[in-house]
């Protein structure tokens, strides 16, 4: 699993890449109320805002962390956007994304960088 | 993921966290796990550790304490009590005179213009009036009292004293195991009531639409106090943030959102707290500031007013979120004031300004959320059911 600076993380499985937020990016939002996922097929560049995501304190967006489609997202969360604070690093995954070029995920951090960065 | 900060969040004001005052309970708040945030120059209580959804489903349910020693709290007195209330007439269109002893009613503060300065609370406590007033607001509300009222009414300002609320369907009985007899006040009455060993002004009232008690309690009472209502398993801390979902689920008005110095006390559709006597024909018409404004704004109307709206969708319609009549095209309509997720509801729900021809309940408009125009009804408030014991 990879990390971003903006606190999501990547699940690659061939060039298929599963997309969420972190458990501390969950515990920061607070009790997430409302989720808007994009349409499957949809093309984005890496830094698009794909998701949007509400809690009690704040709107937040997801912003895709490559290139690629979106190829499946998680409609689960849009029903119970709870599960979202309950499993963030597991059921609650927001989207999978055909990564287009999957070099971009080499600078992203590991487990441990990821660890470090937020303290 | 990028956050962004709500526009105007009412607990997360834009100050520097050097100079932030503390409240009596601060360390209390911060051995509980509290985050802690700056609002009108304190460092207050956000959220604790159980969170904002299940804090305000949890005070709906049983009781929550909360720490309101922000509020400025302020003793009105003269020699004679009856010419302290009717010097206050003078700055509120509320029947001050008539508040029975033992009583307590809600007024607003006006300006020449006819707007709101300021809402507060008067309890008559017999030989004085107790006022509480809004935080960002107190310095104002005491330098307004002051020039009107002086030298005639002393204004004196308590400061050595916190205000706690414990609000819920449970707070009568968690206080009755400190104070028997609390059950035999009813909505809105005041007493000086011996809590925690300390002679505590206490009111049957809150800002969440449930039964609850206001507590003023001397500062060097108040973490005790708060520990024994703390110890008792109905009772959990309730931070701010969950305080602004359970008024705006009660269709209460958070002053410099959903009432400020330009909204009207008719716009805002608060004239249930303008009693006759202080309106036309009443024999206390009048007196105080903007009444001639006020007046015709009663006779004829308002161009806007404020309305509660439930949003038809899952997205949260947040203050700021501008409300059009059609799906395309027009100008806006009015406005959402206060906007977030209900957790008793269960959904969004919001308050804001229209149009007064589009006031009706059960209008749909369509608020403009990311670009998107989407479904949103004008709905009765309050949103939730009150729990008040009258």
């Amino acid at each position: 699993m990879k990390f971003t600076e903006e606190h999501e993380w990547l699940d690659a499985d061939g060039d298929v890449v599963t997309v969420g937020i972190t458990e501390h990016a969950a515990e920061q939002l607070g009790d997430v109320v409302f989720v808007e996922l994009p349409e499957v097929g949809t093309s984005v560049n890496k830094d698009d805002e794909v998701v949007v995501i509400e809690s009690v304190k704040a709107a937040s967006d997801i912003l895709a962390p490559i290139d690629g489609e979106i190829v499946e997202v998680n409609e689960a969360i849009v029903e119970d956007p709870g599960k979202v604070n309950d499993d963030p690093q597991g059921a609650a995954w927001f989207f999978k994304i055909k990564a287009e070029d999957a070099s971009q995920m080499d600078d992203l951090m590991d487990e441990a960088a990821y660890k470090d960065f937020i303290g | 993921m990028r956050t962004h900060r709500p526009e105007r969040e009412n607990w997360d004001v834009s100050e520097d966290d050097d100079g932030l005052k503390h409240t009596p309970l601060y360390d209390l708040h911060v051995s509980l796990g509290a985050k802690m945030v700056p609002f009108a120059g304190y460092d207050m209580p956000v959220q604790y550790p159980l969170g904002v959804l299940k804090e305000h489903q949890h005070t709906r349910a049983k009781a929550g304490l909360f720490d309101v020693s922000h509020m400025g709290q302020v003793v009105l007195r003269a020699k004679d009590p009856e010419a302290a209330k009717r010097a206050l007439e003078a700055l509120v269109p509320v029947d001050v005179l008539g508040l029975g002893e033992g009583r307590q009613r809600y007024a607003f503060f006006t300006n020449d213009h006819g707007g709101i300065e300021d809402d507060l609370m008067i309890a008559n406590r017999g030989d004085h009036l107790f006022v509480v007033v809004n935080a960002a607001c107190k310095a104002a509300d005491i330098a307004r009292m002051r020039a009107a009222l002086e030298p005639e009414v002393t204004v004196k300002e308590i400061t050595t004293r916190a205000l706690l609320a414990l609000q819920g369907p449970a707070a009568e009985a968690v206080l009755a195991e400190h104070y028997p007899n609390i059950t035999n006040m009813k909505f809105m009455d005041v007493e000086t009531l011996p809590l925690g060993g300390a002679e505590c002004w206490v009111s049957r009232s809150g800002y969440t639409g449930e039964d609850g008690f206001e507590i003023s309690v001397p500062e060097a009472a108040a973490v005790d106090l708060a520990k024994a209502l703390l110890a008792h398993e109905d009772v959990e801390p309730i931070g701010l943030g969950a305080r602004d979902s359970l008024r705006l689920e009660a269709g209460l008005c958070l002053y410099g959102h959903d009432i400020d110095s330009s909204t009207t006390p008719v716009s805002a559709q608060l004239t249930w707290a303008m009693q006759k006597v202080r309106r036309p024909g009443g024999d206390r018409a009048g007196g105080f500031p903007g009444a001639d404004e006020i007046f015709s704004e009663l006779a004829e109307s308002c161009a806007q007013k404020r309305v509660g709206l439930r949003p038809d969708g899952r997205a949260p319609m947040r203050e700021g979120v501008e409300i059009f009549a059609s799906e395309e095209g027009g100008e806006a309509v009015g406005r959402v004031t206060s906007g977030g997720f209900g957790p008793t509801v269960g959904g969004p729900v919001a308050m804001g300004y229209v149009s007064s021809a589009l006031a009706t309940e059960g209008t749909q408009l369509y608020g403009e959320v990311r670009g998107k125009r989407l479904l949103v009804t004008v709905a009765k408030l309050p949103f939730v059911p009150q729990g008040f014991k009258r």
